[in-house]
């Protein structure tokens, strides 16, 4: 039996003692939205042969969850992780979960998982004991099998104790095994994905071919602001097995085949009407900082600023800038919507199952229970996935059609057009330090763009401000959470500026941090990383290139190093070497940990030096991969990867963390380089030769974007 | 209209009834249900629907059904042969060359059309090669690890 096949069998029906009506597809215990279930039932099931099958409410995006939770279970019950069969994001079959996203599997359901297992260790062994009866300190356990250490002949198995029913013993809150005694936490093991990837047997929601299938392609407007008035559908229709959809302003062409789907589209007529923004690409951070003045609040305040900013020796004054960026994940939005005796099934790509079934629900006016979602393996996600309209498209039309699979697979024009982005940002930072080089005295920041997320992490700072806008719909294009979303935005900021004032200062950037750190995780870090890569202290601009920056994400904390070549003649920044050092407590599984900081890397490599939609009131310029810049294998450096060694038990996640602190890292790189501030994110070329341009013609006193600073109409205090 | 195709698919010869100039990506994965092969862009810029075409690596989204008349195409659902995995997919599973697995694909390919012609490749020279497949996970100092340890397997010892 297939392995998806297997795991469906099991939850569906093969626990045929608990299921008077074969067939039924509803969990074994209905679970509560909002929290986990207390009975491990719910994770773990072990079929009568034996299988251990585990039920996880999460996505398999990339970044390993399935091999990472099957160690969990794997360490508790003494298999393979191979030997876990995984299902995740089965609405129907998995208990509750919080979305794939925020770095929260590892922090938030692994440690219930462990639990969970941990429990059923504990049932299997009590059972095994009553069934060989000795006491349960006599037993060995290993690949599903339980035997008497002293007599191994006497023996019996997971399948034979549990014999396919619900294990209804429970023993309440189980420790895991001690980290002395585990054998896989912390060691390499395969990927449980990777024959499914390598053979192009792993099936993505586009990928299931339901027979009867039509593929619906959605009338779009050119522009954001602009809703469909009329539509002329009469050409799109005389193509043989089109079907049109038209619910008010929302117009799908539909077709067996896909490509013709999309071809009929072309053919419909549509006018359109609506206000679309009056700002671009350009304009836009002066658009939010007017936006945001007047609703600007204090968010954080600690200590007097204006004595603060007395007690200065150096002062620097810099402003930041980031673009709207797209998270391009490969696979565009897709998924297929069935509606059938009165549920709707979503098989889709997405990082959040049971907030898209509450989605989906709400938007058809359903009952959660009348709303399955069954996630596939998903294409890359990054906060893209979090939300899903394109799932929410299909269901409405499924909703019309019953008993027809009905697929929307977003093109890449429309996954650009209809994304939410990261949002664009400034952030101002007026900031000093004292003549010792050992505080800073003050610290007053203003954004427009973004909020708080961890901007307050990391230094001692004797009087700090940060304002934020509490104003709704500050962005004139639709955002959402892009990895580790504020927080990288306010890093950048944060990084870039403490590089300045050290410059400034004549101090070593390096030096100044180890004096201002306020966490002896990070001095250990700060030590780990320079160590590995090679530091000789000394003030910047030093010519070699080299830039370091410190992030964090909750309690997870990072420290990079890049060095970057830069063409002065082209403004081309060549990333050389990048490391980062990274504290995320205990790693379970170090190559998939190993393979988020590479990944991390490599994508915020074009998040510094290359990504960034272009538009134009309401319309998006960039419609693929020919303008929207994404790092190929030539802009790759050699990465290196050190993880703090933490003595923790505790686990933090590691989908952010190491996204935070790049594009701070390359920016202080290329002042270190050149002697060049750049302060727009992407630093592409044209940006880089403007601050090149600036380093010519005045000194560094301060730090501003080009070509002119933004005036706040709420400026930070003055004293 | 619909024209009657002839070519070695995997191996095996197919006939497919459909217009001449439909893309080969949707005649692969619509018509003969072979879905290994990817769609990311539509427009030749991505890679993710790399297939081989007498042994050239091509975007079968910028292909049409008539230009693989005769031809042999192979996709990635061809390249293992009775289960033994080809030695770049060998490559890729044991290095984790991957993430979320929507470009492996078109990588693998690409990767094997070109190791075959040059299989003692430099890395500046592996690099150019992969240059036109994009991966949004970041996998790529891995992918680039694995072509060269596929490489070396397959006779390019350096």
């Amino acid at each position: 039996m297939k392995r998806r096949t297997f795991l469906q069998a099991t939850a569906a029906g093969a626990f045929t003692f608990f299921f008077s009506s074969p067939g039924r597809t509803a969990p074994v215990e209905p679970t509560r939205p909002g929290a986990y279930p207390e009975d491990f039932n719910a994770f773990l099931k072990i079929s009568a042969d034996g299988r251990v099958g585990c039920f996880v409410g999460k996505a398999e995006l990339g970044q390993g969850a399935m091999t990472v939770l099957a160690m969990l279970v794997a360490e508790e019950l003494e298999l393979d992780p191979a030997q876990v069969e995984m299902l995740l994001g089965d609405t129907d079959l998995c208990p509750w979960d919080l979305p794939t996203g925020g770095s929260l599997t590892m922090w938030q359901t692994a440690p219930v998982l462990r639990g969970a297992a941990a429990e059923v260790r504990a049932v299997l062994l009590g059972m095994a004991s009553k069934a060989l009866k000795v006491p349960v300190a006599d037993l060995a356990m290993k690949d599903g099998a339980i035997w008497v250490k002293a007599a191994p002949e006497r023996r019996t198995s997971f399948g034979e104790l549990v014999k396919g029913r619900k294990m209804e013993r429970h023993l309440g809150k189980v420790k895991p095994k001690p980290l002395s005694e585990c054998t896989l936490i912390g060691r390499r093991v395969p990927r449980k994905d990777a024959l499914a990837k390598i053979t192009g047997a792993a099936k993505y929601a586009g990928d299931l071919c339901l027979p009867g299938t039509l593929h619906a392609c959605v009338l779009r407007p050119p522009a954001h602001g602009q809703v469909l008035v009329t539509a002329d559908t009469a050409a799109a229709e005389r193509v043989p097995g089109v079907r049109i959809v038209r619910e008010g302003t929302f117009l799908a062409v539909l077709h067996a085949q896909p490509d013709t789907a999309r071809k009929a589209l072309a053919l419909v007529k549509g006018t359109f009407e609506g206000t679309e923004p009056d700002v671009d690409d350009v304009r836009i951070f002066q658009y939010l900082v007017d936006k945001a003045a007047p609703g600007q609040r204090v968010v954080i305040s600690r200590g007097d600023l204006a004595a603060g900013e007395k007690r200065a020796a150096t002062v620097v004054e810099g402003e930041y800038r980031n673009a709207y960026e797209s998270h391009a994940t490969l696979e565009p939005h897709t998924c297929v919507a069935k509606w059938e005796e009165g549920r709707m099934t979503l098989w889709a790509s997405t990082q959040a199952p049971f907030l898209l079934r509450e989605e989906v629900a709400t938007a058809l006016k359903l009952g959660q229970d009348k709303v399955r979602i069954i996630t596939q393996f998903v294409g890359g996600g990054f906060g893209g996935k979090l939300a899903g309209p394109g799932s929410v498209e299909a269901a409405r039309i499924a909703r019309q059609i019953p008993g027809v699979p009905i697929q929307v697979s977003w093109n890449r024009e429309e996954d650009l057009f209809l994304d939410a982005y990261r949002p664009a940002a400034v952030v101002k930072i007026r900031s000093g330090l004292d003549a010792g080089h050992g505080a800073i005295t003050f610290w007053d920041s203003i954004v427009a763009g973004v909020s708080q997320g961890e901007a307050e992490f990391l230094y001692d700072i004797q009087a700090n401000r940060y304002q934020a806008p509490a104003v709704p719909n500050l962005h004139p294009l639709k955002v959402g959470a892009w990895r580790a979303p504020n927080a990288h935005t306010n890093a950048f900021a944060r990084e870039s500026q403490l590089d300045a004032l050290a410059a400034k200062a004549g101090v070593d950037p390096v030096t100044l941090r180890h004096r201002l750190a306020n966490d002896p995780r990070l001095l250990r870090l700060l030590d780990l990383a320079v160590e590995t890569f090679g530091w000789d202290p000394a003030p910047g601009p030093t010519g070699r290139g080299i830039g370091l920056a410190c992030g964090a994400w909750r309690q997870g904390l990072v420290v990079a190093l890049a060095q970057v070549v830069v063409d002065k003649t082209t403004g081309k920044v060549k990333v050389e070497r990048f490391l980062e050092a990274v504290d995320v407590g205990l790693v379970v599984n170090p190559d998939g940990a190993r393979q988020q900081v590479e990944g991390a890397i490599t994508m915020c490599i074009g998040q510094a030096l290359s990504e960034e939609i272009r538009f134009k009131g309401g319309r998006i310029l960039d419609k693929n991969f020919d303008t929207y810049v994404l790092p190929r294998f030539s802009a790759i450096p050699r990465i290196q990867v050190v993880f703090a060694d933490t003595n923790t038990a505790t686990t933090q996640g590691i989908g952010e963390p190491p996204v935070v602190p790049v594009a701070a890292a390359l920016a202080n790189a290329v002042f270190d380089a050149t002697g060049a501030r750049v302060t727009h994110v992407p630093f592409t070329p044209e940006r880089v030769l403007e601050a090149l341009k600036l380093v010519s013609t005045k000194p560094q006193d301060s730090v501003a974007p080009v070509p002119s600073s933004i005036s706040p109409k709420v400026s930070p205090s003055k004293p | 209209m619909n024209a009657t195709v002839s070519f070695m698919l995997n191996g095996k010869p197919v006939t497919v009834s459909s217009p001449s100039d439909r893309k080969l990506v949707w005649v692969l994965r619509d018509e003969l249900g072979l879905t290994g092969t990817k769609v990311g862009c539509e427009a030749g810029l991505c890679g993710a629907c790399t297939v081989l075409v007498d042994f050239e690596a091509v975007p079968s989204c910028s292909t049409t059904l008539g230009e693989v008349a005769g031809k042999a195409v192979l996709t990635i659902e061809g390249l293992a042969v009775d289960g033994l995995l080809n030695p770049v997919q060998k490559a890729f599973q044991e290095q984790h060359a991957f993430q979320c697995g929507y470009c492996t694909s078109g990588m693998i390919l690409t990767a094997w059309a070109f190791l075959k012609k040059k299989p003692k490749a430099s890395r500046a020279e592996i690099v150019e090669a992969m240059e036109g497949n994009i991966c949004r996970c970041g996998a790529h100092v891995r992918i680039l690890e694995a072509v060269e340890t596929a490489g070396k397997t397959m006779g390019g010892v350096r």
